[in-house]
């Protein structure tokens, strides 16, 4: 069937537009809006003594100067604090412009609105703050050694402190069974900040309709359904005044799930008050203070096993480092706790985590969400435990495998989403028996050994993980097929670049028939639906591709009954085909998707040929029945939600061969594989995009990326000249393998893809630099300078 | 990140250009490429009173090859030097030292003598002209000035340029027969200033012994580090000079300094073993020009 689209590589349909400068991205809207800046604070943590504002009120073309004190009722108080944890005692939000205390560089302090936005940055520079400074907080030992404050009433600066206990067989807990366990390992890692870092970072564009007493705003989001609801709520809006449409986005990562940023409230507030367009569009500098971080953690691990390296008992206790403010909960640090299993059966296993707050920016989900940490963490203890026996790192995973007969696979322990940590389905054995035949594992040692002989260094590693992806509770769909014979879908979360436009063209098109250029989608556009969670924990394919597939089926099934209904059949033998209802096997007997339309929706007024068909005076309906018959509804549409019990688990193994210089210690990725499984593929194309542009990310954090702060607080590396995002010279040739094993939990049997590439990255770099070295390597990234100090202390 | 307000002037002449300079003293700044200054300007790092804008003043753009070396205007692009076959005849570092200069992008609009006005410590181009021994030709309202390299960087971020000063143009020198050059360096990702680098310059004599050697260090001092290791390396064929001694020789003459990116430690480190890739590469192109 020409119309059989999912699992097919179809071209992205979005990439005209994205690469050929056509995109409409947030500061392209809007030309004529006034422009806001912020005076940010550049200390980590003081007290605001006084703003004075005087010598910027000559600047031309300033037209506002805000601070704190002229916010009104809800926009005053803090920021909410969207996902509350029993564990989190102490959270803290952040207020949308400082109260009293700044708590890391960057915060804002000051909004200005002005003509445009350099005389914005002259005002800004122009305003004096005076400050007392507090002793700031930095390092995540320093902090969780508590001897000063980051938030004069949270204790040491424990946000939240949670342990997860796992008991092993006979209920032995993981202390006694480390204990018990005939060798043991002891060990420490660490993992430094990063951050998501699109290439467009946040922006708010806002026009209040005076005379509708209506707000629209663009946002650069994840999620502009829950923006819209924080914008009502913060100004007092009613629900149905709002909206708000997140354009073309370059890319999110995460960062944009957080909401709503202050200038998300402040610049729709402002653009109301004053009656006014009003934009604001963040700069480089601002993204890198004032937006989230992630990763950095430190780990202590304990781990007990058997000759075959079979886990008998793991203890890890974790410290987190938060930053200054909590918004989005606990869910990175509760993902490394849960996530770090993977695809094995552990013993009995004990996690702890303490959350800690220091005066730096604020930590909040970056692709991959905790899971890099966890999968560093249990990858360098499997390739320890090998060490340790000698035994081949393949192996000693191999031994600890969940076995493909045993899904659904209890870990016992509870996930991000609150719900038990059931694995649905998986085959890690032949995973990652087509790892390490991509990658050559089995002849490795002779290539190693004759690049010995030329005086060079390889080295090989391995890494493994599982990702609970397309986490609940629900997204929805609409599908219209209008009388033209288009089929507009629309779905409420949001795209960053990922395809969106074209994977759910390929679902709606299989399911209905259609050829997929007559089908459109919009997403995060609150005018169409209003009702969305967000695009976040690789869920947009899992959660809106199901709600739209099944929306599809309704659409369907109205197409033919209205269709069996003029061909004078029963619907259970019609088709569809190339947007055409026939009877199966008779192609003859047809009636394309548009004339049902047309049929769908009974009208009064005739204003073109269509319509005229559709008059109420030009049906052969009978006087006796109503025109929209009980039960029916006018035209051809259909909604409908997908809300899953749980995660589904999609898991992928990746290795690398890496060279180091002997001398100048440069380290050079030679080849990189990767073993993906997302369940059922539906364009296999652009699963492989999303693991490049993961795979990516994580040669960033594995080799280049970190937050460098000072003792002072400050961000040292603020700009793309001193934080080393890889370019594409940096990022090496990526061979994938692709193994489907379909989810059982939901109708189309997918998984999620889009975080999975970054997942295992620096734990296999790490791996194959060990191997090439014959130095621990536990702690990431590495840099050519680090490796030449490691060579030196060995 | 947008700049504080400047006034903005594009003379059409060089008599203009310098006038507009003369007027605005130590408030004028001339935009060459931009590379550099626009960046500055944006993080509001810079606030000149004044940007005289260059790019169309005719005449600044000239690359002229000859026996004794190569003289580039001051609107001689990057990478318009890079690929002249006659700038990589007369002095082959040139497009030795320009391909490591950022990426191709900036290397379209950036300028060389840009590059050097600029005196980045890290920067490739000011090693070369110093290692080189070249000069730097300073116009004024009131006349012309050469300076040479020696006498031209004089710290970080910092040159001899005087206010009201263009430079219009530098002078590369080419070097005697039996001589090869070569530039190796390491950065943290590819284009990036260099973590360490060394331009090196050798000389054989008849006999195909090292009768000199010099090596130019950048990233491991205010300004660019050189150093004649003649002594370390010859009388000597390269085959059997003692590399060891002369990596440890020029670890020894610089004092690098650790920041974000790399510890002064590593910098010593790399600058030793660049320095030999660097003199090997240099004494077998000069043999290459022998046979
Ligand atoms: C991402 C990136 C990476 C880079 N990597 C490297 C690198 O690896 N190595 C490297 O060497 N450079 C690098 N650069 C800098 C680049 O080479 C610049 O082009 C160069 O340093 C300055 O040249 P320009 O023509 O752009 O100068 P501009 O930016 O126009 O000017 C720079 C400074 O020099 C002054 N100036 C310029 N021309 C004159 C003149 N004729 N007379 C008097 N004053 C003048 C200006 O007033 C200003 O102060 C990089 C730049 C970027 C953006």
């Amino acid at each position: 069937m020409t119309t059989r689209l999912f699992g097919e590589p179809v071209r992205r349909r979005e990439d005209p537009r994205l690469i050929t400068g056509q995109g409409r991205y947030l500061d392209d809207l809007g030309a004529g809006a006034l422009a806001a800046a912020f005076v940010r604070s550049p200390h980590a943590h003081a007290r605001i003594l006084d703003v004075d504002v005087s010598g910027a009120l000559d600047v031309d073309g300033l037209v506002a100067i805000y601070t704190w004190e002229d916010l009104p009722g809800a926009l005053a108080e803090p920021l909410p604090l969207l996902i509350p944890h029993p564990a989190l005692t102490h959270g803290r939000t952040a207020y949308a412009l400082a109260r009293e205390v700044v708590r890391h560089v960057g915060e804002p302090v000051v909004m200005v609105v002005a003509r445009d936005r350099y005389l914005a940055e002259d005002a800004c520079a122009l305003i004096r703050v005076d400050y007392e400074i507090l002793k700031p907080v930095v390092g995540l030992e320093e902090a969780a050694g508590g001897a000063h404050l980051v938030h004069e009433d949270v204790p040491g600066n424990i946000g939240a402190h949670l342990v997860q206990e796992v008991p092993g067989p006979g209920g032995v807990t993981a202390r006694e069974a480390v204990d018990a366990a005939p060798h043991r390992l002891e060990f420490r890692l660490d993992v430094e900040r990063s951050a998501c870092t699109p290439l467009e970072g946040k922006g708010v564009y806002a026009r209040w309709d005076a005379d509708d007493e209506s707000l629209r705003v663009y946002s650069s989001t994840q999620t502009s359904t829950s923006v819209r609801m924080a914008i009502a709520a913060k100004l007092g809006l009613p629900l149905p005044k709002v909206e708000v449409v997140a354009p073309d986005v370059g890319g999110g990562f995460g960062v944009k799930i957080v909401h709503p940023w202050p200038e998300e409230i402040l610049v729709p507030w402002a653009a109301r008050l004053l009656n006014r367009e009003v934009k604001w569009t963040e700069d480089r500098r601002e993204h890198f203070v004032s937006s989230s971080h992630e990763r950095g953690q430190v780990q202590h691990v304990r781990a007990g096993f058997d000759d075959d390296g079979r886990l008998l008992g793991l203890e890890v206790e974790i410290l987190h480092d938060h930053g200054a403010y909590t918004p989005y909960g606990i869910i990175v640090p509760i993902i490394t706790s849960t996530q770090l299993l993977g695809p094995y059966r552990v013993g009995a296993y004990r996690v702890e985590f303490s959350s800690v707050y220091t005066n730096t920016v604020q930590v909040t989900p970056y692709r991959g969400a905790g899971r890099p940490q966890g999968v560093f963490c249990m990858e360098r203890t499997m390739d320890k435990i090998a060490a340790y026996l000698g035994r081949d790192r393949t192996e000693v995973r191999a031994a600890n495998f969940i076995q493909p007969d045993e899904f659904p696979y209890d870990q016992g322990l509870t996930f991000q989403d609150g719900r038990p940590l059931i694995y649905d389905s998986g085959d890690y054995p032949e995973a990652l028996r087509m790892l390490k035949e991509l990658i050559g594992w089995d002849a490795f040692p002779e290539e190693k050994a004759r690049a010995a002989a030329e005086g060079r260094r390889i080295g090989i590693g391995v890494g493994c993980y599982v990702e609970g992806t397309g986490v609940g509770p629900y997204e929805g769909g609409h599908v219209q097929i209008t009388s033209d014979g288009r089929v507009h879908v629309s779905t409420g979360l949001t795209s960053q670049g990922q395809g969106h436009e074209t994977v759910f063209a390929q679902i709606a098109a299989t399911e209905l028939g259609v050829p997929i250029e007559k089908v459109s989608v919009v997403t995060g556009d609150t005018r169409r639906f209003g009702y969305a969670v967000g695009t976040f924990a690789s869920r947009a394919a899992v959660m809106s591709g199901n709600a739209i597939a099944l929306a599809c089926r309704k659409v369907r099934e109205k197409a033919l009954r209205i269709a069996a209904e003029a061909l004078e059949a029963d619907p259970r033998d019609l088709e569809i085909t190339d947007g055409m209802v026939h009877v199966a096997g008779a192609p003859s007997a047809s009636i394309p998707l548009a004339t049902v339309a047309v049929l769908s929706n009974p009208l009064r007024y005739a204003f073109d040929e269509e319509a005229k068909r559709a008059t109420q005076f030009a049906g052969p309906a009978s006087d006796d029945r109503p025109p929209v018959a009980e039960g029916e509804e006018p035209g051809l549409e259909g909604r409908d939600y997908y809300s899953p019990v749980r995660s589904t688990f999609a898991a992928g193994m990746h290795a690398a061969i890496v060279e180091t210089d002997p001398d100048t210690a440069e380290i050079q990725i030679l080849r990189y594989a990767v073993v993906h499984d997302c369940g059922r593929l539906i364009n296999p194309m652009i699963v492989e995009g999303q693991i490049h542009g993961g795979v990516a990310q994580g040669v960033g954090g594995a080799l280049y990326e970190k937050m460098v702060y000072d003792e002072h607080g400050q961000l040292l590396n603020a700009s793309f000249m001193d934080f080393l995002m890889p370019y594409a010279t940096e990022v090496p040739r990526i061979e994938t393998a692709h193994l489907e094993t379909p989810s059982p939990l939901n109708p189309l049997g997918i998984k999620g893809a889009g975080e999975a590439g970054v997942i295992p990255v620096s734990a296999v770099v790490a791996a194959a630099i060990e191997d090439a070295e014959g130095i621990p390597i536990d702690r990431m990234p590495i840099s050519p300078s680090d490796l030449h100090t490691l060579r030196l202390t060995r | 990140m947008k700049p504080p307000p400047f006034d903005y002037r594009r003379p059409a002449t060089l008599g203009e250009a310098l006038g507009l300079l003369a007027e605005a003293g130590s408030g004028g700044k001339v935009l060459a490429g931009g590379q550099s200054l626009i960046p500055l300007l944006n993080m509001r790092l810079a606030a000149p009173a004044r940007v005289v804008d260059v790019n169309r003043v005719p005449g600044l753009d000239g690359i002229e090859a000859g026996p004794s070396g190569v003289r580039v205007g001051a609107l001689a692009r990057h990478a318009a030097v890079e690929r002249s076959p006659g700038a990589a005849a007369a002095q082959p570092l040139l497009r030795q030292a320009l391909r490591l200069v950022a990426h191709p992008v900036i290397r379209n609009r950036g300028t060389v003598v840009g590059s050097l006005v600029h005196a980045d410590p890290a920067a490739e181009m000011p090693a070369v002209l110093a290692l080189l021994g070249g000069s730097v030709r300073l116009a004024s309202r009131g006349g012309e000035r050469e300076v040479p390299a020696a006498a031209f960087f004089t710290g970080p971020m910092e040159s001899a340029v005087r206010p009201g000063e263009l430079a219009v143009s530098a002078f590369f020198p080419a070097l005697p027969a039996r001589s090869g050059t070569a530039f190796h360096e390491v950065a943290r990702r590819h284009g990036d200033y260099a973590v360490a680098g060394v331009a090196a310059a050798v000389t054989l004599d008849e006999d195909l012994r090292i009768a000199a050697a010099r090596v130019a260090c950048v990233s491991v001092g205010p300004v660019p580090v050189v150093a004649d290791v003649t002594a370390a390396c010859g009388p000597r064929p390269a085959a059997s000079v003692a590399w060891d001694a002369v990596a440890a020789a020029v670890r020894d003459l610089v004092e690098p300094e650790g920041d974000i990116h790399a510890t002064a430690d590593y910098r010593r480190h790399l600058t030793g073993v660049l320095a030999v890739r660097a003199l090997r590469d240099a004494a077998s192109a000069a043999h290459g020009e022998e046979s």
